[in-house]
């Protein structure tokens, strides 16, 4: 009998780490059709731009399973579960048995269908080999058309111009980061992007993929009817979770697989983590599929220690993303762009920074800040802690916002002790 | 664990534990060098915050659950068997993932090197070089 966890990212190492300071006997088998020991997603862009090199891709020391008492199945799919004998089954027929489970499976590209996905040379950006592959083909790229302006496309974007190839982006939004920026944070990211080189396309997008008689992409049309000639191109208009063997299993899954306030799935001893699930979000108090890095530790963790035998409550994601392209920081957090009456937004602009705090009920529940993001967390902790900001609200747009601004009181307790 | 806990009351707000700081974690560890002759210049990892009369040093509080560890995409922040969080330099690729997170914003950007710069309770020594060099022992290293 072992813990068994399908999936080798981050949720899994959240597991894995908080397991491990419960129970320290269980076996530990890890189960991923990636070849790969545990490394960092996030990084493959750092990667493809030739900033860092494949050996410190690893997200954890070369021991680390080993040390954990892991096993690691790698290159392995698991196809189905079978929560009544509390098996699961892979891909070559073998059948490993569970005391607890945890799927942690991520996501996956979200590719809408449209002419020319068959083409080769269209491409996906989420996984090592996405960089690797992209890497093999740099001497043939010229001109690279990436649909999606969130994270991963500019990031995706931002490697291969560091790599000399001309990037045209292509957004259905009227801005880029359109999910977490507004309109004017949105276009100072935009200036950087466009004075580095890259050409940006808003309100529209790609109809069909063109090809040559190799069979290899050589164009785009769009949908207002121009077409662009490029030798690639790349989907990245956002990511769905893979659920589908656990659906076809008996998980409930609705756009994620839904879990309880302790990770926990419908099924008996079946826990969820990461990017796969539907959890719990902290700001609206709804669930909602979250696909966060710290997000997915935490969930993870959350369900090891549950799996463990400890009681151990979720108490929703808070959606915090940082983004650096050529050198303007950006970072988000909660509710950074969201309309609605009962918020009040504060904000302030100046050059290529940007300053916005979002309130409900003199609670921050947003934050985004541009070019000076120092400090940046002692307002994420006001929205993570729920802390009244009467007064300090006219100090909370200040470049130099600090601890010196809270209550005195507040100062000194969270000074005092270690969170 | 011991911490390094500040004393608002009694800071003076001379800034000695950046100047100490920034030299203990310089390449010459002498003060003048490392101020003048060193490039990039190292980062303190304390910085005092000022509104008179009131001051006090922050750094990182090696939280009992460091949100900056789960949060940080490389791997780069630990915590070790002591308590302690470490951050290995050379795995952080300046992500600023943990600037967004850290509830007390103590991790400073290192812009010359594009890394993040956080206490690291001076390895080298007995008690942080911070709290040694406190004229007026408004830094504190001690159990609580």
């Amino acid at each position: 009998m072992s813990y068994v966890i399908i999936g080798n990212s981050v949720a899994a190492v959240g597991a894995i780490e908080a397991i491990r300071r419960i129970d320290k006997e269980m076996p530990i088998t890890v189960i991923s059709d990636e070849p790969y020991a545990v490394y960092s997603r996030p990084l493959i862009s750092e990667l493809l731009a030739g900033q860092v090199k494949e050996e410190m891709m690893g997200y954890r020391a070369p021991d680390f399973y080993e040390r954990h008492g892991v096993e690691a199945k790698l290159g392995t799919r698991v196809v189905s579960i079978d929560p009544k004998k509390k098996t699961v089954k892979t891909e070559a027929g073998e059948s490993i048995g569970y005391n607890k489970l945890l799927i942690a499976t991520g996501g996956m590209p979200f590719v809408p269908p449209m002419k020319g996905l068959e083409l080769g040379r269209v491409m996906t950006f989420i996984k090592m080999d996405d960089a690797k592959r992209i890497e093999e083909m740099l001497p043939e790229l010229k001109h690279v058309v990436v649909i999606g302006a969130g994270l991963i496309g500019l990031k995706a974007a931002e490697s291969l111009r560091h790599r000399g190839v001309k990037v045209t982006v292509v957004e259905l939004a009227n801005r880029v980061m359109a999910t977490v920026l507004d309109v004017e944070a949105g276009k100072v990211i935009q200036d950087a992007l466009e004075n580095a080189g890259i050409d940006i396309i808003t309100g529209d997008t790609v109809d069909e993929i063109l090809g040559d008689t190799m069979g290899l992409v050589n164009g785009v049309k769009m949908k207002s009817g121009e077409a662009l000639d490029c030798d690639a191109v790349i989907v990245a208009i956002g990511v769905v979770p893979n659920a589908a063997f656990a659906k076809a299993s008996g998980v409930n899954v609705n756009r994620g697989i839904i879990t309880d306030d302790h990770m926990m799935t419908n099924l008996p001893d079946v826990y969820a983590a990461g990017d796969v699930t539907e959890g719990l979000d902290y700001l609206s108090g709804d669930n909602r599929v979250m696909p966060i890095w710290p997000n997915a530790y935490i969930q993870g963790k959350i369900a090891g220690f549950n799996m463990a035998g400890e009681d151990r409550e979720f108490t929703g994601g808070l959606a915090v993303n940082s983004i650096e392209l050529f050198g303007v920081p950006v970072v988000t957090a909660g509710m950074s762009n969201v309309d609605s009456d009962d918020l009040e937004v504060l904000k302030k602009s100046e050059g290529d920074t940007y300053r916005k705090i979002v309130l409900r009920d003199n609670k921050v529940v947003g934050v985004v800040l541009v070019g000076n993001i120092d400090r940046a967390g002692l307002v994420t902790g006001l929205i993570r802690e729920r802390i009244d900001i009467s007064e300090m609200r006219e100090r909370l747009l200040a470049d130099d916002f600090g601890y010196i601004d809270f209550p005195v009181e507040l100062r000194k307790e969270r000074l005092g002790v270690a969170l | 664990m011991k911490r390094v806990y500040t004393k608002e009351e009694a800071c003076i707000g001379c800034r000695l534990c950046e100047v100490h700081c920034l030299t203990e974690h310089s390449r010459s560890k002498n003060i003048i060098k490392a101020h003048k002759k060193e490039f990039p210049r190292a980062l303190s990892r304390v910085f005092v915050e000022e509104l008179r009369p009131v001051s006090f040093a922050v750094q990182c509080r090696h939280c009992d659950e460091p949100v900056c560890v789960e949060a940080c995409i490389t791997g780069a922040i630990t915590k070790d068997e002591s308590g302690k969080v470490v951050h290995d330099e050379e795995k952080c690729v300046g992500c600023w993932t943990c600037v967004l997170v850290c509830p007390h914003g103590a991790p400073r950007r290192d812009l010359e090197r594009r890394k993040v710069a956080k206490c690291d309770l001076c390895p080298d020594r007995e008690t942080p070089v911070c709290v040694e060099m406190c004229p007026n022992r408004a830094l504190v290293y001690e159990e609580r």
